[in-house]
């Protein structure tokens, strides 16, 4: 096994509803997809965001784009108009994610 | 009933401030049928509605009168059809400025249409009355604890009420409160004939409208794969619709513009600011985008197909906004050796400057620019900074205690760590926070009303 960030395996866009983050985690290729799928779970990325995020993590899978779509609760600080964050709509949350390292086969290509 | 092949829709609008040239750009580079434009965001009905109450000719999307001066022509002379819910809350005044631009332009015919009744402010109390608690989607709670402080509420209404309009020969639609998919959607319906029940077409002109409805967002704009790769941003070709009667939608560009069309720019923005992927509810449809497939047709071009729907809910959603005390902001920059921990000096300085004199917050937030403002604990330490700015911002319900705040900021430059600049702005004012108050109400409760009106 290997370390990598996610960076190296996914493209993501990030955007907010309210006091929730949403971001989609979108393979770079289409056989990175199962280990995007089995690797980044709500509860890896619960982790990964301590100290930002909350609130739940909900993950829904979408196969036919290769993606992932997250909804972090309770992780702009307060949402749109209230927070007081330079990135109050979480338009980077994308790359923060992206930050994030997995364990994945050494056979893998990246 | 008219029965077109294919519609050719562009998006010129993604948002109130966003690229000025770009609904002239969408209206000349090449061939068109309708131009729609979103204006409105969550909290934007607020700041309308006190301009209304201020003068009863204002609460629309003022920056819409420049660009329908540049497209009048087109709508004259190449028949592309507007659809905007820069309406805000007073479509009404909104048209009469549009018809006193074409009276000056010379031009004798046009027919624009009106939706409304999606301005509920004015009803709240009957609403309430009447049962309908509107409770925050988020919160639960009802409207009741913030009715002393709401400053708008509006009903989104989707894309049936505005192909009415469109039926009626309106070449301009202005509504207030619609959803962004919507304005996309409502073209389709009207030139194929839709129908209510017809679950995955809509579906189709729902997600077409979801790619739309971020301008540039899909053509390259923040386009996070390989972005170095996007062509010509300067002059970015914003996303057209290629509707199809069946449902299949090609998204493309005007040719000879800048960007880029490809599946991976639309699945990004496919993925942005949506909950579960399964249920993407409107008010026409719950469309399924997980049933989208995605093809690249062509340079600049991706085929949008197979998309499922199922049946609405029996809610519209509303967005209600409501005043939530005051907040305020500032930076400061400090230079080379130890940018970070002077930035981190003049903080603490300042929280105990304002904690002596007696002001508390709600809260008081603290960021550094260059360093963690973006991805804030997750941020890796560097080696050195060159700069740092420190930016703080502060919110509470005392705007004097707010207000305080403002003036304790730029002193740190002469009663403070050292090197610091970039306090040009001057003192930052308190603002008031409006906040956002999402819910339902039932479809029974609120009807859209079309008004299409002649030019006389």
């Amino acid at each position: 096994m290997k370390r990598v960030q996610l960076v190296k395996l996914a493209h993501a866009r990030s955007g907010d509803k309210g006091d929730a983050s949403n971001i989609g985690l979108i393979a770079l290729r289409p056989e990175y997809y199962a280990i995007l799928r089995e690797k980044v779970t709500t509860e890896a990325v619960k982790k990964h965001f301590t100290g930002i995020c909350n609130g739940a993590v909900e993950r829904y899978e979408l196969p036919n784009l290769h993606a992932l779509n997250f909804i972090l609760h309770g992780a702009l600080g307060g949402g749109g108009t209230v927070s007081l964050r330079n990135d109050a709509q979480g338009k980077t949350m994308s790359t923060a994610l992206l930050r994030m390292e997995i364990e994945i086969p050494d056979n893998i290509e990246v | 009933m008219k029965q077109k092949e294919q519609i050719r829709i562009a998006s010129g609008q993604g948002y109130w401030g966003d690229l000025p040239q770009a609904p002239y750009w969408q209206a000349s580079k090449g061939s068109i049928d309708y131009l729609v434009m979103d204006y409105l965001a969550e909290v934007t009905m607020s700041i309308l509605q006190k301009q209304k109450s201020r003068d009863p000719k204002l609460g629309y999307a003022k920056d819409l009168l420049p660009v329908m001066e540049q497209v009048l022509p087109f709508i004259v002379e190449k028949n592309v059809r507007v659809i905007t819910n820069g309406g805000g809350v007073n479509p009404q005044a909104c048209r009469d400025a549009i018809f006193e631009i074409a009276r000056r332009a010379g031009i004798k015919k046009l027919r624009i249409g009106v939706v409304y009744g999606d301005d509920i402010y004015g009803q709240i109390d009957d609403l309430l009355k009447r049962g309908h608690e509107l409770r925050n989607l988020d919160t639960s709670a009802g409207l009741t604890t913030v009715r002393d402080r709401l400053q708008s509420a509006n009903v989104y209404f989707g894309a049936f009420p505005i192909a009415e309009a469109l039926e009626e020969g309106a070449q301009v639609v202005l509504t207030g409160r619609a959803t962004d998919t919507g304005l996309t959607l409502a073209p389709m319906i009207h030139d194929f004939g839709w129908t209510e029940n017809d679950f995955d077409r809509l579906a189709a002109g729902i997600v077409a409208g979801h790619i739309l409805e971020c301008g540039g967002q899909s053509t390259g704009g923040n386009f996070l794969k390989d972005w170095r790769s996007v062509p010509d941003l300067a002059n970015i070709g914003f996303p057209i619709a290629e509707a199809q009667e069946d449902g299949t939608v090609y998204i493309t560009k005007h040719k000879g513009t800048g960007g880029l069309v490809s599946v991976d720019t639309i699945k990004e923005q496919l993925l942005y600011e949506i909950g579960d992927p399964r249920e993407y509810i409107t008010p026409e449809v719950i469309a399924d985008f997980t049933s989208i497939k995605l093809e690249q047709e062509g340079e600049d071009k991706v085929r949008v197909f197979d998309v499922k729907g199922r049946p609405p809910t029996n809610s519209y959603k509303v967005s209600a906004a409501y005043s939530d005390g005051y907040f305020a902001a500032g930076t400061l920059t400090y230079g080379w050796p130890d940018a970070l921990e002077k930035a981190q000096a003049a903080d603490r300085i300042m929280r105990r400057r304002l904690s002596d004199l007696g002001y508390r917050y709600d809260e008081f937030h603290t960021e550094y620019l260059g360093y963690n403002s973006c991805h804030g604990p997750l941020s890796p330490m560097p080696v050195e900074f060159n700069e740092v700015v420190l930016r703080v911002a502060v919110r509470g319900k005392d705007r004097d205690a707010v207000d305080a705040f403002g003036r304790q900021l730029v002193p740190l430059v002469l009663t403070g760590p050292p090197t610091v600049t970039g306090f040009g702005a001057g003192r930052p004012k308190p603002q008031e926070v409006v906040a956002y108050w999402p819910a339902l109400i039932s479809k029974a409760a609120v009807k859209p009303i079309v008004e299409v009106t002649e030019l006389s």
